[in-house]
């Protein structure tokens, strides 16, 4: 009875786990596929070509899409590590009148829909004449809520001690956050760092709204277009070789640090 | 580090503005200067917009020609708007097939998970790939997959001996196959969560329960359950603000369409907005979104709170 259960389990999660591979691998293939091959299901075929690929290149600015989205998405990062860190610090180390409230604030704003804010955001950025710019991407990414909750939580941990003989020597309490606190915060910054990148890579909304320039879109409000626009005519292998361009830096990513990309993301959607 | 005074022991209890002066003249000025950058933020990318959004309610706007106020017209308009009210069903008929499956599918998996298995974090690193892949890949992706003539799928079904299936262009379908899509999408996700509950069950509750006579189904509905009723709520709650949220789903794969079968809410005020340019009504769309997604995880976190053993 018990090795019967074994063996069905593992039949169960093998067909499972061929579920969620199978159509990968299915895409992979069928963007080197010729046409009157893709409605197979077999992954290897002998007439595999790039045509594909070039095929995007030659329709679409996808070089420059990768650049944008590339540039988006690590300058928003990086600015939601440092200012998420810097609030974080402050509400967690130190004492001012105000902190209590602002801690508040940002409990309360984390739990504002993002579709509320969609219109009015949009006709700020046209006001601000932001649109068709990274000023539009970025700025409005800059500061995360659930990372300044994350940072806060792990900083009131960090004994006191650290602080104190640092202000002993002098330390200023920037210097005690980047020098002192940030290398002891590795699995928080880790965490906060792949949330916020991933959210910002696959984000397509609102570039779909404040983007209109092809030579400005990111890249998954490209290869939607394309799709979805009828730029690929009906050259599926084309699509397919669009959206692998998309999908395979994150992918490549996560095979890497697989470990870090779960435990993060899972924490993401208890946070938040 | 410097401790703030409440009461002076000299002059006893202050005014309450001298009270503020003297605390802020010992508060840690640092502080000011690192949360300065996000409150600027918050002012500009959150409350101006949430003030904005709320006049857009009361107005007429094309973002052309001058914002003209109307009253509560938007407001009367959203409650016959009949389009409106399809999508806010569409939701619902989403969500009456994805929670379902996805609590079922999701914690069988993490039940095995939880066994003795080898392999385990290969297992769980292919189920969690979807959920970090952009959605707008696996939409495209699944679109050519449930194609009703060339799809993989279809051509499977009839392999076996079935008759093909309409997906997404039929109307009684084509939502059901998002929702199949995304609890795809999602599983690994939740996979994760259900394993980190059923992680946190005592293993005494277990050995107490063999001791009684209790056999693996009854420990399971009598014991794992019960105990995995938070995560239950948590997984309800997050794949009901995702079905409130669709928008690539049906804009990459049907526009909304087969007759508006597919039509969301996000997609609606995304239509109103940037096809008709009705800003005011856009707005209003968002706040009754907003207003659903408070109301539906309000009342589930009730449930819980009645539910939950002292």
């Amino acid at each position: 009875m018990r090795t019967l259960t074994k063996v069905l389990g593992y039949i169960l999660l093998t067909i499972a786990a061929l579920t969620f591979i199978y159509p990968f691998l299915w895409m992979a293939s069928a963007s080197l596929k010729p046409e009157n091959e893709i409605g197979t299901l077999a992954l290897v075929s002998e007439n595999f070509s790039l045509r594909g690929y070039s095929a995007v290149f030659k329709q679409i600015p996808i070089a420059r899409a990768l650049f944008n989205s590339g540039l988006v998405s690590i300058t928003s990062t990086a600015s939601v590590l440092v200012l998420s860190s810097m609030v974080g610090y402050a509400l967690a180390r130190l004492r001012f009148v105000g902190r209590d409230s602002i801690f508040n604030l940002v409990l309360l704003t984390m739990m504002i829909p993002g579709q509320l804010l969609l219109i009015p955001l949009y006709i700020l950025v046209v006001r601000l004449g932001w649109t068709d710019s990274y000023r539009a991407l970025i700025i409005p990414a800059m500061v995360s809520n659930m990372g300044i909750i994350v940072f806060r939580q792990f900083f009131k941990a960090l004994p006191q001690d650290l602080i104190d003989a640092a202000r002993i020597d002098g330390c200023s309490d920037y210097r005690i956050l980047f020098q002192i606190f940030w290398p002891l915060s590795k699995p928080v910054l880790i965490t906060v760092g792949i949330i916020t990148f991933i959210g910002s890579w696959n984000e397509v909304l609102w570039p779909l709204i404040v983007i209109r320039r092809w030579s400005m879109m990111t890249m998954p409000q490209m290869v939607t277009l394309f799709h979805v626009g009828g730029l690929a005519g009906a050259q599926v292998a084309a699509e397919m070789a669009a959206a692998m361009m998309l999908a395979l830096p994150v992918v490549v990513a996560y095979l890497f640090f697989q470990r870090y990309f779960i435990e993060s993301l899972a924490l993401s959607g208890i946070k938040g | 580090m410097p401790e703030i005074a409440e009461i002076d022991p000299v002059r006893g209890r202050q005014p309450l503005f001298g009270r503020l002066a003297e605390q802020y003249r010992m508060s840690d000025k640092t502080g000011y200067v690192m949360v300065l950058p996000y409150v600027l933020h918050f002012l500009l990318f959150t409350a101006y917009p949430l003030i904005f959004a709320f006049v857009l309610v009361f107005c007429r706007w094309d973002i052309v020609t001058p914002m003209e106020f109307i009253g509560i017209r938007n407001i009367q308009r959203l409650f016959r708007d009949a389009t409106f009210w399809t999508a806010v069903i569409n939701t619902l008929r989403f969500l009456a097939l994805h929670i379902p499956l996805q609590i079922v599918l999701s914690l069988l998996i993490a039940v095995i998970l939880n066994g003795p298995i080898k392999f385990r974090s290969f297992f769980r690193g292919a189920f969690f790939l979807p959920f970090v892949i952009s959605g707008a890949v696996v939409t495209i992706l699944w679109q050519q997959l449930y194609s009703t003539d060339a799809g993989i799928l279809n051509l499977i079904l009839t392999r076996i001996g079935m008759q093909p299936v309409p997906w997404l262009t039929d109307p009684a379908w084509a939502i059901y196959s998002i929702a199949i899509m995304a609890t795809w999408k999602n599983m690994g996700f939740y996979i994760v969560l259900f394993l980190a509950g059923l992680q946190n069950v005592p293993p005494e509750l277990y050995e107490a329960a063999s001791i009684d006579g209790a056999n693996r189904y009854q420990q399971f509905w009598r014991i794992t359950l019960p105990l995995l009723q938070p995560v239950m709520l948590l997984v309800v709650i997050l794949s009901t603000i995702g079905g409130f949220s669709l928008f690539i789903e049906p804009f990459v794969m049907t526009g909304g369409g087969p007759a508006e079968s597919t039509l969301s809410v996000v997609l609606y005020l995304y239509k109103q907005a940037f096809q008709f340019l009705r800003m005011g009504y856009a707005a209003t769309i968002g706040f009754a979104l907003a207003i659903m997604i408070f109301l539906v995880t309000f009342i589930q976190r009730r449930l819980l709170d009645t539910d939950q053993p002292a």
